[in-house]
């Protein structure tokens, strides 16, 4: 039931084919001092080759554990369940050694500090011919040189830099060598975890480009996760809404970003700040505890348009009519779904500010 | 203090254990330093009963727990009557190291400039010099002049430690002056020594039980070396460890073990348990040594509302 | 390249001009230690002997007469000359004590060393590795009680131990009575190991070899347990790195992010940290040698405190502050060699 929601599957515009990353009801969850804490909750996506998929939600929504599941580089005590396929593997039934063989070579991660993501005592140099030495195994010295030098072209970083530690560069540079040795290897799926976010305004727009031009140089797919939705507009075919361990919404990013479908999407994009902005919009209160999540649907607390059904039930996801999911009590009733007098009726205020507080 | 006893709680596996074994060999020690003429069945320094001498080198459970020495003392009791002296010393020379370090390091590390260069200075200078041959001039000096009994001892012991507390309290109270919070209070008005005491006392006293500890029980050891070179507490002031192992090296060549053996395994047990409290009280004041212990859990079965429904 | 092999001469210059103010703090204190305090030398060493007269003659020959600041200076320029007084009694310079005896300190202390990385460095990386294992906590406990465990009573077990087993290996002092007569012509560099090597008699070598292996194991021990706790702690810290993570997600096996990012990178502060336990080595020299009845600095130190030998006690600790100093230099020139990001 599920794989029929698929993008891929329902004939969308741009290159049909088989999807290179399919989850399906993915949690990923960690222990925590009072009960695990349920970081990711039952996500459900797949991207095609060369998308680029945003992922935002705000800080602690459990987007970069997400990330981190993807490719299954998670601490001790979390654990993954549900499904989730690469190009028809299970990854989730992977043994260490197999899960080892993927990484790098078809599932890459890019991070968010590029400063400290480099082995200072490494070469540059002798941090691609360690990469492609594992992953290819009797690659010759010359191969490995033509490779690293090909990548630092692509990265705009002049070969004679080549030999440098990690601490000759700057952060914007580091970033792109990040980049490169990341797709020296042709991953045909990567996770790039706020890849600007450490960075200034100029080598984000710079590294953004960088990102955004893969689909064309290798045709990589690519789960960009973000808090800065004007990178998602820019750079992102789609876009997923997180919050509290949950997708409440997924769907083409000009339709989501034009007609946001859930509260928690259009209150995320009324706090954006930009030039237009006349005065400032932010969503009361914090995030929840992910050790014991609200009932209901989780941002009831913070809701504004929350009703009282919202508190009681969890709202399922539809497919709306642009092909966007969404899962909000809301933009069902605006959508036309009956509910009764009781479930529409508005959430007391009291029950917010007890909610809140908890 | 229960939060205290929390994060130990949470700690993983082993090293939680490790803490808790430490804290009740390091108990077991305080209790002999407390209930010693209680507990031993002899003085220190007491080689005969009414009169008549105790036998000489009596092996261990004939009547003497663990057997008697070559001057006729009772093993037992001596190790007993050490864990005071030992104690006695550890303790005197840590808040002595303390009293003196840490007010050092307040002012230094708040003050800045020329004063706390050179102080950093000195106290490097200090704390890179072997702590033992430090000692030993102490006390060779303080033999000389006042004797050799567990204050001297202790006096010895104090210089070695002074840089530390100076440099832990240092490094504590410049990170913490720069912090927001401490500016803060200088934004509303605070004067400086309102800041110190009301600010950063707190802050850095966090640091000093992880230092004490660990300094308690290296003092022991320099302690027991200083008896060993015959520099510290002479035998008529009081029992300690380091002189009867010392004595008893002799005897355990030749096959009479006992003498030597019990105070050296008092030591390294006591050195052992002060250590992995200090390192427990360390991992726990640092979180990000801690390694918190994971609950083991489940995934439920899916409910059906999270089904999803076109 | 060229650059960061330029800047290396000039850090080694900066770091060689910076141990000069730190030997003159410590020498500072060493003065004001044995100087400042109450009490004077002679009288310490031979008050009980001496009428008045004579202590004031014993006390001019030794310039003790004078003020303390002129002393003071006195002393610091002897230093700066590497001379560092005479001994009391016997009026010997102490620094023919420590050319003569300086070489059985430093081989007991080298071969220590070498003993405690060969143990230490492997146990450490295990340990940081199986973090939490039972195998952590033997490597844990035993970091701990090695450094637990009074070192003379260690030297004595072993001893009992080699004595059980084989009676005839050497327990005590440098050298066999008959190597240490023929030996007493290797003069050549005051290091008995290589001068016997030198003279190319091996029975002699041999023997001097054999006369280390309980000194140095019995230091090596003691020190091991540090550099276990170490290598342990930094290994632990490495593997919590950004780039330990970054090297994961490149699929690097774990044995390989183990061996070349996170060890080498905890090597670093390792050896920094090394590098001070020259101190221990030196305290722990100083047991040691009294424990076997080995012929070297530290024993000399004990057997002039026991004489009371104030200016020799001097002497000897001026220098061992110096050795010290220069230790901490050569670590840091090595450290800078090791680390990239030291230079700058």
């Amino acid at each position: 039931m599920n794989i029929d929601l698929v993008e891929g599957r329902d004939g969308e515009a741009s290159a049909p084919g088989e999807p290179v990353l399919e989850a399906e009801d993915l949690r990923v969850w960690y222990s925590g001092p009072s009960g695990p804490v349920r970081a990711v909750d039952g996500v459900s996506f797949s991207l095609r080759p060369g998308e680029i998929l945003g992922l935002v939600g705000e800080s602690g929504c459990g987007k970069s554990t997400l990330g981190r599941g993807l490719l299954g580089l998670l601490p001790d005590g979390a654990a993954r369940d549900g499904v989730l396929n690469f190009r028809g593997t299970d990854l989730l039934s992977l043994k260490a050694k197999q899960a080892y063989a993927l990484r790098g070579g078809s599932l890459g991660m890019i991070f968010q500090e590029p400063l400290t993501r480099l082995n200072p005592l490494m070469r540059i140099s002798e941090h691609f011919a360690e990469t492609l030495k594992v992953h290819e195994k009797g690659i010759s010295k010359a191969e490995i040189e033509r490779r690293s030098l090909e990548a630092l072209r692509v990265m705009g970083i002049p070969p004679t830099r080549l030999r440098a530690y990690p601490h000759e560069f700057s952060g914007g540079m580091r970033q792109r060598l990040m980049i490169g040795l990341t797709l020296v290897l042709r991953p045909a799926f990567v996770v790039a975890d706020e890849p600007t976010t450490a960075l200034d305004v100029l080598v984000e727009a710079q590294i953004i480009r960088i990102l955004h031009d893969l689909r064309a140089t290798y045709d990589t797919s690519l789960l960009l996760i973000t808090h800065n939705l004007g990178i998602i507009a820019e750079a992102c075919d789609r876009v997923a809404v997180m919050y509290a361990g949950k997708i409440v919404e997924i769907g083409d990013a000009r339709e989501v970003f034009t007609r946001p479908r859930h509260s928690y999407t259009r209150e995320l994009l009324r706090s954006t700040i930009s030039l237009s902005t006349t005065g400032l919009n932010y969503i009361e209160g914090a995030p929840p505890d992910l050790t014991d999540p609200p009932s209901g649907c989780h941002f009831h607390p913070r809701c504004p348009d929350a009703m009282a059904i919202c508190a009681q039930r969890e709202p399922a996801v539809r497919t709306t009519d642009a092909g966007s999911r969404v899962a909000c009590w809301d933009a069902d009733r605006r959508d036309g779904l009956a509910l009764s007098e009781a479930e529409s009726a508005p959430l007391e205020r009291e029950e917010i500010a007890v909610a809140d507080e908890a | 203090m229960r939060g205290l006893w929390r994060t130990i709680w949470d700690t993983k596996g082993v090293a939680r254990w490790v803490l808790v074994g430490g804290v009740l060999v390091t108990l077991v020690f305080v209790a002999f330093a407390l209930l010693a003429p209680w507990i031993a069945p002899y003085g220190f320094a007491q080689n005969n009963i009414d009169g008549t001498k105790l036998p000489k080198l009596a092996e261990p459970g004939s009547g003497y727990l663990f057997g008697t020495n070559d001057q006729f003392y009772d093993v037992f009791s001596r190790v007993v009557w050490g864990s005071r002296t030992a104690l006695q010393v550890i303790a005197l020379s840590v808040v002595f190291a303390g009293i003196i370090g840490v007010p050092l390091g307040l002012v230094s590390g708040f003050l800045g400039g020329w004063v706390d260069r050179l102080l950093v200075f000195v106290m490097d200078a200090v704390y890179s010099f072997p702590a033992l041959l430090l000692a030993i001039v102490f006390s060779f000096l303080l033999n000389d002049k006042v004797g050799g009994g567990v204050i001297p001892a202790a006096l010895s012991l104090t210089a070695i430690y002074i840089p530390q507390y100076f440099r832990v309290v240092r490094n504590t109270t410049v990170a913490a002056r720069e912090a927001t919070y401490v500016e803060a209070a200088r934004a509303i008005g605070a004067g400086p020594f309102t800041i110190m005491r009301k600010y950063l006392f707190n802050n850095v006293v966090q640091s000093v039980p992880v230092v004490a500890t660990l300094n308690a029980a290296d003092a022991l050891g320099t302690l027991a070396a200083l008896g060993f070179l015959g520099l510290g507490i002479q035998p008529t002031e009081a029992a300690e460890w380091g002189y009867d192992i010392s004595r008893g090296l002799d005897d355990a060549q030749s096959g009479v073990w006992w003498p030597a053996f019990f105070p050296a395994m008092a030591i390294i047990l006591l050195i052992t348990s002060l250590t992995f409290v200090g390192e427990g009280l360390n991992e726990t004041v640092n979180p990000a040594l801690r390694r918190r212990r994971h609950r083991p859990f489940r995934f439920p079965q899916r409910d059906s509302a999270q089904e999803v429904s076109s | 390249m060229a650059s960061s092999s330029g800047s290396l001469p000039r850090y080694i210059a900066l770091r060689v001009l910076l141990i000069i103010p730190l030997v003159w703090v410590l020498l500072t204190v060493v003065f004001l230690l044995l100087r400042v305090a109450p009490g004077d030398p002679v009288s310490a060493t031979v008050g009980d002997r001496l009428s008045e007269d004579a202590l004031d003659e014993r006390r001019a020959a030794a310039g003790l007469d004078r003020p303390l600041v002129v002393q003071y200076l006195d002393y610091l320029g002897n230093v700066a000359r590497f001379d560092f007084g005479n001994t009391f009694r016997t009026d010997t310079p102490i620094l023919s004590i420590v050319r003569d005896q300086g070489g059985a300190t430093l081989t007991l202390t080298v071969g220590a060393f070498l003993i405690a990385l060969l143990i230490g460095i492997p146990l450490g990386r295990l340990a940081g590795r199986f973090r939490d294992t039972p195998g952590d906590v033997a490597i844990r406990v035993y970091g701990v009680v090695s450094y637990a465990a009074p070192l003379f009573w260690v030297g004595i077990l072993l001893v009992v131990l080699v004595n059980a087993v084989a009676p005839s290996f050497p327990t005590n002092d440098i050298a066999s009575p008959f190597t240490k007569l023929d030996s007493e012509a290797y003069t050549k560099t005051h290091i008995l190991v290589v001068d016997t090597l030198l003279a190319g008699d091996t029975s002699a070598f041999l023997d001097v070899l054999q006369h280390h292996l309980l000194p140095c194991l019995t230091l090596g021990f003691l020190l091991s347990g540090v550099i276990v706790r170490l290598v342990r702690i930094n290994v632990i810290q490495a593997l919590q790195g950004d780039y330990v993570e970054a090297a994961r997600a490149r699929g690097i096996g774990e044995g390989r992010v183990v061996r070349k990012h996170a060890f080498r990178n905890a090597l670093v502060p390792v050896i920094t940290v090394v590098g001070l336990q020259v101190a221990l080595t030196l305290s722990g020299a100083v047991l040691t040698e009294k424990t076997f009845n080995w012929p070297g600095v530290g024993s000399a130190l004990v057997r002039y405190i026991g004489e009371r030998d104030y200016i020799a006690v001097q002497g000897l600790v001026t220098f061992f502050a110096v050795v010290v100093v220069f230790t901490s230099l050569i670590v840091d020139v090595i450290n800078a060699l090791v680390d990239p990001r030291v230079r700058y």
